[in-house]
């Protein structure tokens, strides 16, 4: 399988396979690397704490008795090298020569005699977090090993028709729904009432008609939409009744998903040919 | 009354027809709510179920969002070539900044640039974000407000795992100083 291959020359290529400590492969111990070879080593340090994790295992020493001075000398010679490459070196590994360089120095300083037993080990602060970045670092290589979604595995589904079967049942409309829903039409109509012209005579059984007509081009339609309110008080009232009237006919039916929310009309027939 | 026969078919089916992974509880509450059956009923269904799939191309697996039905994790090098435009790759970065962010939630950016000692790159951070892994949960309230992130259950899923604590490197405990502090804020 030949990704499988290509994931064990990932591995391969990175310089960290440690576990506890014992390398996975070996590495020559002399500092001298081909340019080539170190321009891809430093692409697989993920940052300096990688590196200066790489440099201490390879002295197979433990983190805590950082042995700052070759250390150092070796962090900055890798650097220098960087420089030489002229690698576009980032600013978070000048950081860390920093670190290391005043470590060294506050090291190297005589200590005054008073002060000797309260300072702290220089190295006390960067020894944490070496510790903390190696737990990050094996925790990562745990994810790594992980089954991985989309690479080492595909969630399985099967199809099936059971949603077909479902019926949704909507509840049924109570009488205070419907004069909830009546009371925001008539709020349209208030802002409208002062455009009334003169009062129309209405049939509500004309209305009946333009109602269901008006259900027959959509299945199912918004109760607020089944009114004019323009036709102001008297038209909403009209088509109020021609709703109730129809409901009562068993002609249409006012369903609604759950308590108020929406009305919506739908012509008996479409009903029962839609299974609702 | 459901014999055991039907009652692991219908587990079974319902796990495979299910989008998402189904916990023991919506089986229960959902396909199985007009049988009256228990918990250890359940469970020793699953734990069957699991046995029967155990040498098969798919697998029944638990994950942090409960359990579904997927391809052998070994199969998966030859599975890709079904899909060849998707095989992702993360990178060293990518999957130390995800370790980080399991471990030490909540935590800010600046908490993580401290451990990585690097800039902690916008492209890593928003495709954490993007693949749903990762999420921004509260604000720290010192100045200027860091966003505290933390771990998803997608992101469990994504990698097997029921917790962080299945990643054996972060069950170590973190300083308690920083831990309360952070906890209490959210």
């Amino acid at each position: 399988m030949s990704s499988d291959f290509a994931l064990q020359q990932e591995q391969q290529s990175l310089p960290l396979g440690f576990v506890r400590g014992e390398p996975v492969f070996e590495r020559p111990d002399d500092l001298y690397i081909p340019p080539e070879a170190l321009e891809l080593m430093l692409e697989a340090f993920s940052g300096p704490m990688d590196l200066l994790l790489y440099l201490i295992r390879r002295q197979k020493m433990d983190i805590l008795d950082l042995p700052i001075l070759p250390i150092t000398k070796q962090y900055m010679e890798y650097v220098e090298l960087m420089r030489e490459l002229k690698l576009e070196l980032a600013a978070d590994y000048l950081v860390m020569a920093a670190m290391l360089a005043e470590i060294k120095s506050r090291l190297l300083l005589p200590k005054p005699p008073s002060a000797e037993e309260e300072e702290a080990d220089p190295r006390a602060e960067l020894i944490r977090r070496l510790q903390a970045y190696e737990v990050v670092r094996e925790g990562a290589h745990q994810l790594d090993q992980q089954p991985q979604q989309e690479r080492d595995f595909f969630p399985a589904h099967a199809d099936t028709n059971a949603h077909e079967l479902a019926v949704q049942e909507p509840p049924p409309v109570s009488v205070a729904e419907l004069s909830l829903a009546l009371a925001r039409v008539m709020q349209l109509v208030k802002a409208q009432r002062h455009h009334q012209v003169k009062r129309e005579a209405l049939s509500t059984r004309e209305r009946m008609s333009q109602i269901l007509e008006r259900l027959s081009e959509a299945p199912q339609v918004d109760f607020v939409q089944l009114f004019n309110v323009t036709e102001g008080k008297a038209g909403v009232v009209v088509s109020f009744l021609a709703i109730l009237e129809l409901n009562k006919e068993g002609l249409i039916r006012i369903v609604q998903a759950e308590a108020y929310s929406v009305l919506y009309v739908s012509r008996q027939a479409e009903a029962v040919e839609q299974g609702i | 009354m459901i014999s055991d026969t039907q009652l692991k078919q219908l587990v079974e089916a319902a796990i495979f027809a299910a989008e998402e992974p189904v916990t023991l509880d919506q089986l229960l509450g959902g396909v199985l709510s007009q049988f009256s059956l228990n918990k250890p009923r359940v469970r020793q269904v699953l734990d069957q179920l699991q046995e029967d799939y155990r040498e098969r191309g798919v697998q029944l697996v638990e994950v942090a969002s409960g359990f579904r039905f997927q391809t052998r994790a070994d199969l998966g090098p030859a599975l890709v070539h079904m899909w060849p435009e998707r095989t992702p790759k993360y990178s060293a970065a990518l999957l130390e900044t995800l370790a980080l962010i399991a471990w030490q939630q909540p935590t800010t950016r600046g908490e993580i640039e401290a451990i990585r000692g690097v800039s902690v790159s916008t492209q890593i951070m928003r495709t954490l974000q993007e693949r749903g892994w990762v999420k921004v949960v509260g604000h720290k309230e010192v100045p200027g407000r860091p966003a505290l992130f933390a771990t998803t259950k997608e992101f469990l899923d994504y990698f097997s795992l029921q917790s962080v604590a299945d990643l054996p490197a972060l069950v170590e405990p973190t300083e308690p100083d920083t831990r309360e502090r952070d906890t209490n804020e959210v």
